[in-house]
Protein backbone atom coordinates (compact mmCIF):
# COMPACT_ATOMS: atom_id res chain seq x y z
CA UNK A 1 0.00 0.00 0.00
CA UNK A 2 1.81 3.20 -1.17
CA UNK A 3 1.16 6.70 0.52
CA UNK A 4 -1.88 8.52 0.05
CA UNK A 5 -2.56 12.03 -0.44
CA UNK A 6 -4.17 13.39 2.57
CA UNK A 7 -5.55 16.41 2.56
CA UNK A 8 -6.80 19.29 5.42
CA UNK A 9 -9.95 21.39 4.17
CA UNK A 10 -10.63 23.89 6.82
CA UNK A 11 -12.52 27.16 6.92
CA UNK A 12 -11.16 30.04 8.76
CA UNK A 13 -12.83 32.98 9.68
CA UNK A 14 -16.73 33.56 10.65
CA UNK A 15 -18.77 33.19 7.89
CA UNK A 16 -20.72 30.10 8.32
CA UNK A 17 -21.06 28.30 4.46
CA UNK A 18 -19.47 25.45 4.60
CA UNK A 19 -21.31 24.06 1.08
CA UNK A 20 -18.45 24.42 -1.08
CA UNK A 21 -15.44 23.22 1.70
CA UNK A 22 -18.10 19.70 1.58
CA UNK A 23 -18.46 19.88 -1.57
CA UNK A 24 -14.42 20.09 -2.57
CA UNK A 25 -13.72 17.44 0.40
CA UNK A 26 -16.30 14.80 -1.59
CA UNK A 27 -14.46 15.47 -4.35
CA UNK A 28 -11.21 14.78 -3.03
CA UNK A 29 -12.68 12.25 -1.21
CA UNK A 30 -13.81 10.52 -4.33
CA UNK A 31 -10.74 10.72 -6.02
CA UNK A 32 -8.85 8.57 -3.74
CA UNK A 33 -7.53 11.52 -1.08
CA UNK A 34 -8.27 10.88 2.40
CA UNK A 35 -9.62 14.43 3.42
CA UNK A 36 -9.49 15.82 7.43
CA UNK A 37 -12.33 18.05 7.24
CA UNK A 38 -12.00 20.13 10.27
CA UNK A 39 -15.60 22.15 10.14
CA UNK A 40 -16.52 26.03 10.96
CA UNK A 41 -14.78 28.58 12.53
CA UNK A 42 -11.33 27.65 12.62
CA UNK A 43 -8.70 30.03 13.59
CA UNK A 44 -5.09 29.72 11.67
CA UNK A 45 -3.63 28.09 14.54
CA UNK A 46 -6.34 25.39 14.83
CA UNK A 47 -5.23 24.98 11.44
CA UNK A 48 -1.49 25.15 11.47
CA UNK A 49 -2.25 22.13 14.53
CA UNK A 50 -4.13 20.14 12.94
CA UNK A 51 -2.16 20.08 9.60
CA UNK A 52 0.59 18.88 11.87
CA UNK A 53 -1.03 16.30 13.70
CA UNK A 54 -2.50 14.64 10.51
CA UNK A 55 -0.03 14.71 8.34
CA UNK A 56 -1.38 16.16 5.40
CA UNK A 57 0.48 17.09 2.51
CA UNK A 58 -1.97 20.31 1.31
CA UNK A 59 -4.60 22.30 3.43
CA UNK A 60 -7.52 23.99 1.36
CA UNK A 61 -9.27 27.43 2.84
CA UNK A 62 -12.34 28.10 2.38
CA UNK A 63 -13.39 31.64 2.49
CA UNK A 64 -16.01 33.81 1.63
CA UNK A 65 -15.83 36.18 4.42
CA UNK A 66 -13.67 38.38 2.58
CA UNK A 67 -11.12 37.94 5.54
CA UNK A 68 -8.48 36.33 3.45
CA UNK A 69 -6.13 38.78 2.83
CA UNK A 70 -5.33 38.52 6.72
CA UNK A 71 -6.09 34.85 7.37
CA UNK A 72 -4.44 33.02 4.83
CA UNK A 73 -0.78 34.87 5.02
CA UNK A 74 -1.50 33.58 9.16
CA UNK A 75 -1.72 30.38 8.15
CA UNK A 76 1.07 30.22 5.60
CA UNK A 77 3.23 32.35 8.14
CA UNK A 78 1.86 29.67 10.82
CA UNK A 79 3.06 27.02 9.09
CA UNK A 80 6.75 27.92 8.41
CA UNK A 81 7.05 28.41 11.66
CA UNK A 82 6.04 25.12 12.90
CA UNK A 83 8.66 23.74 10.29
CA UNK A 84 5.58 22.56 7.83
CA UNK A 85 6.86 24.64 4.74
CA UNK A 86 6.20 21.80 2.39
CA UNK A 87 3.01 21.60 2.67
CA UNK A 88 0.95 23.02 -0.08
CA UNK A 89 -1.67 25.52 0.50
CA UNK A 90 -5.14 26.28 -1.92
CA UNK A 91 -7.44 28.86 -1.55
CA UNK A 92 -11.49 28.19 -2.85
CA UNK A 93 -14.09 30.97 -2.27
CA UNK A 94 -15.22 34.09 -2.96
CA UNK A 95 -11.50 36.11 -3.86
CA UNK A 96 -11.44 39.12 -5.63
CA UNK A 97 -8.66 39.02 -8.81
CA UNK A 98 -6.68 42.15 -7.35
CA UNK A 99 -6.12 40.16 -4.41
CA UNK A 100 -4.78 37.16 -6.16
CA UNK A 101 -1.05 38.27 -7.07
CA UNK A 102 -0.51 39.21 -3.38
CA UNK A 103 -2.06 36.20 -2.29
CA UNK A 104 0.30 33.59 -4.86
CA UNK A 105 3.05 35.98 -3.29
CA UNK A 106 2.43 34.72 0.06
CA UNK A 107 2.67 31.51 -0.98
CA UNK A 108 -0.18 29.78 -2.31
CA UNK A 109 -0.27 27.20 -4.80
CA UNK A 110 -3.73 28.03 -6.07
CA UNK A 111 -6.79 30.00 -5.79
CA UNK A 112 -10.53 28.76 -7.29
CA UNK A 113 -12.95 30.62 -7.20
CA UNK A 114 -16.74 30.18 -7.72
CA UNK A 115 -17.43 27.91 -10.97
CA UNK A 116 -14.14 26.32 -10.84
CA UNK A 117 -15.04 22.62 -12.07
CA UNK A 118 -14.17 19.81 -9.01
CA UNK A 119 -12.10 18.10 -11.85
CA UNK A 120 -9.34 21.14 -12.00
CA UNK A 121 -9.25 21.34 -8.00
CA UNK A 122 -8.31 17.07 -8.16
CA UNK A 123 -5.95 17.88 -11.02
CA UNK A 124 -4.35 20.72 -8.93
CA UNK A 125 -3.91 18.88 -5.68
CA UNK A 126 -2.36 16.00 -7.51
CA UNK A 127 -0.16 18.01 -9.40
CA UNK A 128 0.84 20.19 -5.86
CA UNK A 129 1.15 17.03 -4.18
CA UNK A 130 3.87 15.43 -6.87
CA UNK A 131 0.76 12.57 -8.65
CA UNK A 132 -0.08 13.11 -12.23
CA UNK B 1 15.60 6.00 12.43
CA UNK B 2 15.78 9.71 14.24
CA UNK B 3 12.40 10.07 14.08
CA UNK B 4 12.36 7.84 17.85
CA UNK B 5 14.60 10.04 20.05
CA UNK B 6 12.40 13.05 18.67
CA UNK B 7 9.32 11.09 19.84
CA UNK B 8 10.36 10.83 23.15
CA UNK B 9 11.35 14.12 23.88
CA UNK B 10 7.68 15.23 22.90
CA UNK B 11 8.38 15.89 19.49
CA UNK B 12 4.44 16.64 17.61
CA UNK B 13 5.46 16.69 14.37
CA UNK B 14 8.03 13.44 14.21
CA UNK B 15 5.03 11.48 15.90
CA UNK B 16 2.96 12.71 13.17
CA UNK B 17 5.14 11.56 10.46
CA UNK B 18 5.86 8.38 11.65
CA UNK B 19 2.25 7.54 12.28
CA UNK B 20 1.97 8.30 8.20
CA UNK B 21 4.94 5.74 8.00
CA UNK B 22 3.01 3.24 9.90
CA UNK B 23 -0.14 3.79 8.08
CA UNK B 24 1.84 3.33 4.72
CA UNK B 25 3.51 0.15 6.23
CA UNK B 26 7.50 0.62 5.56
CA UNK B 27 10.27 -0.96 7.15
CA UNK B 28 11.19 2.31 8.42
CA UNK B 29 7.86 2.17 10.70
CA UNK B 30 8.90 -1.57 11.79
CA UNK B 31 12.27 -0.10 12.76
CA UNK B 32 10.71 2.87 14.87
CA UNK B 33 8.16 0.58 16.43
CA UNK B 34 10.49 -2.04 17.49
CA UNK B 35 12.57 0.81 19.23
CA UNK B 36 9.79 2.32 20.93
CA UNK B 37 8.46 -0.82 22.00
CA UNK B 38 10.19 -0.92 25.66
CA UNK B 39 8.70 2.71 26.11
CA UNK B 40 5.10 1.27 25.54
CA UNK B 41 2.81 -0.44 28.05
CA UNK B 42 2.01 2.75 30.76
CA UNK B 43 -1.46 4.07 28.82
CA UNK B 44 -4.85 3.56 29.72
CA UNK B 45 -5.98 2.29 26.46
CA UNK B 46 -10.08 3.52 26.12
CA UNK B 47 -12.15 2.39 23.00
CA UNK B 48 -15.73 4.08 22.23
CA UNK B 49 -17.04 2.29 19.90
CA UNK B 50 -21.21 1.85 18.71
CA UNK B 51 -22.95 2.88 15.35
CA UNK B 52 -22.62 5.93 13.44
CA UNK B 53 -24.47 9.06 14.81
CA UNK B 54 -24.81 7.82 18.26
CA UNK B 55 -22.10 10.78 19.70
CA UNK B 56 -19.00 9.05 19.88
CA UNK B 57 -17.14 11.72 18.61
CA UNK B 58 -18.81 14.47 21.11
CA UNK B 59 -18.56 12.06 23.98
CA UNK B 60 -14.36 11.45 23.57
CA UNK B 61 -14.04 15.47 23.57
CA UNK B 62 -15.88 15.72 27.00
CA UNK B 63 -13.85 12.28 28.02
CA UNK B 64 -10.92 14.18 26.59
CA UNK B 65 -11.94 17.25 28.53
CA UNK B 66 -12.66 15.34 31.70
CA UNK B 67 -9.35 13.53 31.39
CA UNK B 68 -7.31 17.28 31.20
CA UNK B 69 -8.98 18.44 33.96
CA UNK B 70 -7.50 15.73 36.02
CA UNK B 71 -3.79 16.00 35.01
CA UNK B 72 -3.99 13.40 32.66
CA UNK B 73 -2.23 13.82 28.69
CA UNK B 74 -4.34 12.66 25.93
CA UNK B 75 -4.14 10.58 22.24
CA UNK B 76 -6.72 10.59 20.51
CA UNK B 77 -7.13 8.02 17.67
CA UNK B 78 -9.94 8.47 15.49
CA UNK B 79 -10.78 5.95 12.72
CA UNK B 80 -13.69 6.56 10.30
CA UNK B 81 -13.91 4.03 6.97
CA UNK B 82 -12.38 4.63 3.98
CA UNK B 83 -13.87 4.18 -0.05
CA UNK B 84 -14.11 0.55 -1.12
CA UNK B 85 -13.92 1.59 -4.68
CA UNK B 86 -11.83 4.57 -4.73
CA UNK B 87 -9.74 4.15 -1.76
CA UNK B 88 -10.68 7.59 -0.62
CA UNK B 89 -11.84 9.06 2.60
CA UNK B 90 -13.70 11.71 4.29
CA UNK B 91 -12.49 11.63 8.08
CA UNK B 92 -14.97 14.51 9.98
CA UNK B 93 -14.02 13.29 13.65
CA UNK B 94 -12.15 16.64 14.56
CA UNK B 95 -15.32 18.63 13.71
CA UNK B 96 -16.95 17.64 17.44
CA UNK B 97 -13.26 17.84 18.79
CA UNK B 98 -12.75 21.70 18.49
CA UNK B 99 -12.79 22.33 22.09
CA UNK B 100 -9.10 20.15 22.19
CA UNK B 101 -7.18 23.10 20.35
CA UNK B 102 -4.34 24.31 21.34
CA UNK B 103 -3.90 21.82 24.14
CA UNK B 104 -0.11 20.63 24.22
CA UNK B 105 -1.47 17.44 26.30
CA UNK B 106 -3.49 16.59 23.40
CA UNK B 107 -3.12 14.79 20.05
CA UNK B 108 -5.46 14.28 17.21
CA UNK B 109 -5.02 11.92 14.79
CA UNK B 110 -7.71 11.15 11.88
CA UNK B 111 -7.48 7.32 10.11
CA UNK B 112 -9.03 5.76 7.34
CA UNK B 113 -9.88 2.14 7.64
CA UNK B 114 -7.90 1.41 4.25
CA UNK B 115 -9.88 -1.76 3.78
CA UNK B 116 -10.17 -2.95 7.20
CA UNK B 117 -13.25 -4.43 8.09
CA UNK B 118 -13.37 -4.78 12.30
CA UNK B 119 -14.13 -1.12 13.15
CA UNK B 120 -10.33 -0.22 13.00
CA UNK B 121 -7.69 0.30 10.87
CA UNK B 122 -4.88 -2.12 10.55
CA UNK B 123 -2.53 0.18 11.61
CA UNK B 124 -4.67 1.40 14.55
CA UNK B 125 -2.99 -0.92 16.68
CA UNK B 126 0.50 0.12 16.43
CA UNK B 127 -0.46 4.05 16.00
CA UNK B 128 -1.49 3.42 19.54
CA UNK B 129 1.65 2.01 21.07
CA UNK B 130 3.22 5.32 19.26
CA UNK B 131 1.21 7.49 21.55
CA UNK B 132 1.82 4.91 24.63
CA UNK B 133 5.41 5.22 23.82
CA UNK B 134 5.28 9.03 23.11
CA UNK B 135 4.23 9.37 27.09
CA UNK B 136 0.43 9.82 26.68
CA UNK B 137 -1.54 8.56 29.96
CA UNK B 138 -4.81 8.26 28.45
CA UNK B 139 -4.93 6.51 24.46
CA UNK B 140 -8.88 7.32 23.42
CA UNK B 141 -9.91 5.28 20.12
CA UNK B 142 -12.76 5.99 18.46
CA UNK B 143 -13.88 3.42 16.07
CA UNK B 144 -15.75 3.64 13.11
CA UNK B 145 -19.69 4.02 13.33
CA UNK B 146 -20.02 0.16 13.88
CA UNK B 147 -23.00 -2.23 13.58
CA UNK B 148 -23.40 -5.26 15.35
CA UNK B 149 -19.87 -7.47 14.77
CA UNK B 150 -17.18 -5.20 14.29
CA UNK B 151 -15.43 -6.00 17.90
CA UNK B 152 -11.55 -5.49 17.01
CA UNK B 153 -11.58 -2.77 19.43
CA UNK B 154 -11.67 -5.11 22.49
CA UNK B 155 -8.33 -6.71 21.51
CA UNK B 156 -6.86 -3.32 21.31
CA UNK B 157 -8.19 -1.65 24.31
CA UNK B 158 -8.21 -2.09 27.99
CA UNK B 159 -11.45 -0.23 28.33
CA UNK B 160 -14.20 -0.65 25.75
CA UNK B 161 -17.28 1.97 26.21
CA UNK B 162 -20.08 1.21 23.73
CA UNK B 163 -22.54 4.37 23.13
CA UNK B 164 -25.69 3.49 22.03
CA UNK B 165 -28.41 6.17 21.45
CA UNK B 166 -32.12 5.90 22.10
CA UNK B 167 -34.38 4.82 18.88
CA UNK B 168 -31.68 2.85 17.63
CA UNK B 169 -33.43 -0.71 18.47
CA UNK B 170 -35.74 -2.82 20.35
CA UNK B 171 -34.49 -4.83 23.14
CA UNK B 172 -33.71 -8.39 20.86
CA UNK B 173 -31.64 -5.93 19.86
CA UNK B 174 -29.61 -5.62 23.64
CA UNK B 175 -29.47 -9.49 23.57
CA UNK B 176 -27.85 -10.48 20.02
CA UNK B 177 -24.16 -11.59 20.33
CA UNK B 178 -21.28 -8.70 19.58
CA UNK B 179 -21.23 -5.35 20.54
CA UNK B 180 -22.95 -5.58 23.51
CA UNK B 181 -20.63 -7.96 24.41
CA UNK B 182 -17.90 -6.21 24.68
CA UNK B 183 -18.46 -3.00 26.61
CA UNK B 184 -16.97 -2.39 29.64
CA UNK B 185 -19.15 0.15 30.32
CA UNK B 186 -22.57 0.85 28.74
CA UNK B 187 -23.19 4.80 28.46
CA UNK B 188 -26.53 5.53 26.47
CA UNK B 189 -25.84 9.07 25.06
CA UNK B 190 -27.97 11.72 23.96
CA UNK B 191 -30.82 11.10 27.17
CA UNK B 192 -32.70 14.37 26.65
CA UNK B 193 -34.07 12.62 23.96
CA UNK B 194 -37.64 10.47 24.37
CA UNK B 195 -37.13 6.56 24.70
CA UNK B 196 -33.66 7.23 26.62
CA UNK B 197 -35.08 5.15 29.68
CA UNK B 198 -36.60 2.47 27.85
CA UNK B 199 -33.13 2.04 26.03
CA UNK B 200 -31.20 1.71 29.41
CA UNK B 201 -33.38 -0.61 31.14
CA UNK B 202 -33.30 -2.72 27.67
CA UNK B 203 -29.75 -2.58 28.19
CA UNK B 204 -29.57 -3.30 32.12
CA UNK B 205 -32.18 -6.41 31.50
CA UNK B 206 -29.90 -8.02 28.68
CA UNK B 207 -27.27 -7.46 31.77
CA UNK B 208 -29.44 -9.29 34.23
CA UNK B 209 -30.42 -12.57 31.41
CA UNK B 210 -26.62 -13.55 30.58
CA UNK B 211 -23.74 -11.63 32.44
CA UNK B 212 -21.61 -9.84 29.88
CA UNK B 213 -18.01 -11.05 29.88
CA UNK B 214 -18.10 -14.69 31.21
CA UNK B 215 -15.37 -15.72 28.77
CA UNK B 216 -12.08 -16.35 29.77
CA UNK B 217 -10.29 -12.94 31.17
CA UNK B 218 -13.41 -11.46 30.77
CA UNK B 219 -14.33 -9.67 33.84
CA UNK B 220 -16.95 -12.20 36.08
CA UNK B 221 -16.32 -9.53 39.20
CA UNK B 222 -17.17 -6.61 36.72
CA UNK B 223 -20.70 -5.50 35.87
CA UNK B 224 -20.94 -3.28 32.79
CA UNK B 225 -22.42 -0.47 34.50
CA UNK B 226 -25.27 1.37 32.15
CA UNK B 227 -25.24 5.43 32.37
CA UNK B 228 -26.88 7.92 30.32
CA UNK B 229 -25.20 10.99 28.93
CA UNK B 230 -25.68 14.08 27.26
CA UNK B 231 -22.25 14.20 25.97
CA UNK B 232 -23.36 17.61 24.19
CA UNK B 233 -24.04 19.56 27.15
CA UNK B 234 -21.31 17.33 29.46
CA UNK B 235 -24.00 16.32 31.23
CA UNK B 236 -23.03 12.42 32.92
CA UNK B 237 -19.49 12.53 31.68
CA UNK B 238 -18.34 12.74 35.31
CA UNK B 239 -19.69 9.69 35.70
CA UNK B 240 -18.31 7.50 32.35
CA UNK B 241 -14.32 9.04 33.65
CA UNK B 242 -15.18 7.66 37.08
CA UNK B 243 -16.62 4.02 35.63
CA UNK B 244 -13.61 4.38 33.24
CA UNK B 245 -11.11 4.81 36.15
CA UNK B 246 -13.03 1.76 38.57
CA UNK B 247 -12.61 -0.49 35.91
CA UNK B 248 -8.77 0.35 35.11
CA UNK B 249 -8.71 -0.63 39.36
CA UNK B 250 -10.20 -3.62 38.80
CA UNK B 251 -8.45 -4.85 35.97
CA UNK B 252 -5.85 -4.31 37.74
CA UNK B 253 -7.21 -5.77 41.17
CA UNK B 254 -8.12 -9.04 39.02
CA UNK B 255 -5.23 -9.37 37.22
CA UNK B 256 -7.05 -8.97 33.94
CA UNK B 257 -4.83 -6.17 33.09
CA UNK B 258 -1.60 -8.20 32.90
CA UNK B 259 -3.84 -11.43 30.93
CA UNK B 260 -5.61 -8.67 28.43
CA UNK B 261 -2.05 -7.72 27.44
CA UNK B 262 -1.23 -11.09 26.99
CA UNK B 263 -3.65 -11.80 24.49
CA UNK B 264 -3.19 -8.26 22.52
CA UNK B 265 0.54 -9.64 22.44
CA UNK B 266 -1.00 -13.15 20.97
CA UNK B 267 -2.94 -11.10 18.84
CA UNK B 268 -0.87 -9.01 16.87
CA UNK B 269 1.84 -11.46 17.14
CA UNK B 270 -0.37 -13.82 15.07
CA UNK B 271 -1.83 -10.78 13.16
CA UNK B 272 1.78 -10.11 12.01
CA UNK B 273 2.98 -13.50 11.50
CA UNK B 274 -0.65 -13.89 8.81
CA UNK B 275 0.21 -11.05 7.30
CA UNK B 276 4.35 -11.32 6.81
CA UNK B 277 4.26 -15.11 5.83
CA UNK B 278 1.40 -14.13 3.32
CA UNK B 279 3.75 -11.85 1.56
CA UNK B 280 6.56 -13.87 2.06
CA UNK B 281 4.58 -16.67 0.64
CA UNK B 282 3.77 -14.88 -2.63
CA UNK B 283 6.99 -13.29 -3.24
CA UNK B 284 8.42 -16.73 -3.90
CA UNK B 285 5.03 -17.99 -5.58
CA UNK B 286 5.19 -15.23 -7.88
CA UNK B 287 2.38 -13.55 -9.90
CA UNK B 288 2.30 -16.12 -12.69
CA UNK B 289 1.33 -18.63 -10.01
CA UNK B 290 -0.98 -17.13 -8.91
CA UNK B 291 -2.82 -15.95 -12.25
CA UNK B 292 -2.68 -19.46 -13.36
CA UNK B 293 -4.62 -20.65 -10.38
CA UNK B 294 -7.40 -18.41 -10.16
CA UNK B 295 -8.08 -18.75 -14.18
CA UNK B 296 -8.34 -22.68 -13.03
CA UNK B 297 -10.53 -21.87 -10.99
CA UNK B 298 -12.47 -19.73 -12.88
CA UNK B 299 -12.37 -22.27 -15.37
CA UNK B 300 -13.50 -25.14 -12.82
CA UNK B 301 -10.77 -27.10 -12.92
CA UNK B 302 -10.00 -26.76 -9.15
CA UNK B 303 -11.71 -25.08 -6.48
CA UNK B 304 -9.71 -23.15 -4.23
CA UNK B 305 -8.65 -26.06 -1.55
CA UNK B 306 -7.43 -27.98 -3.87
CA UNK B 307 -5.37 -24.90 -4.98
CA UNK B 308 -4.01 -23.92 -2.02
CA UNK B 309 -3.07 -27.21 -1.67
CA UNK B 310 -1.34 -27.33 -4.68
CA UNK B 311 0.17 -24.17 -4.49
CA UNK B 312 1.52 -24.58 -0.97
CA UNK B 313 3.32 -27.87 -1.81
CA UNK B 314 5.24 -26.75 -5.17
CA UNK B 315 7.20 -24.56 -2.82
Amino acid sequence: MGERIRVLIAKPGLDGHDRGAKVVARALRDAGMEVIYTGLRQTPEMIVEAALQEDVDAVGLSILSGAHMTLVPRVIQGLKEAGLDHIRVFVGGIIPDEDVPALKEAGVEAIFGPGTSTQTIVEAVRRACGEG
Amino acid sequence: MELVPRILEGDRRALARLISLIEDNGPPAQAALAALHPHTGRAHIVGVTGAPGTGKSTLVNELAKGFRRRGATVGIVAVDPTSPFTGGALLGDRVRMRDLAGDPGIFIRSMATRGSLGGLARATGDVVKVLDAAGFAVVLVETVGVGQAEVDIARTAHTTIVVEAPGLGDDVQALKAGLMEIADILVVNKADRPGAAQTARALEVALELGRNNTGPGKSAGWRPPVLKTVALDGNGVAEVLEAIAAHRAYLESSGLWNYREQERARADLIGALEREMLARLLARMGEAALEEWTARIVRREADVYTAVQAMLESL
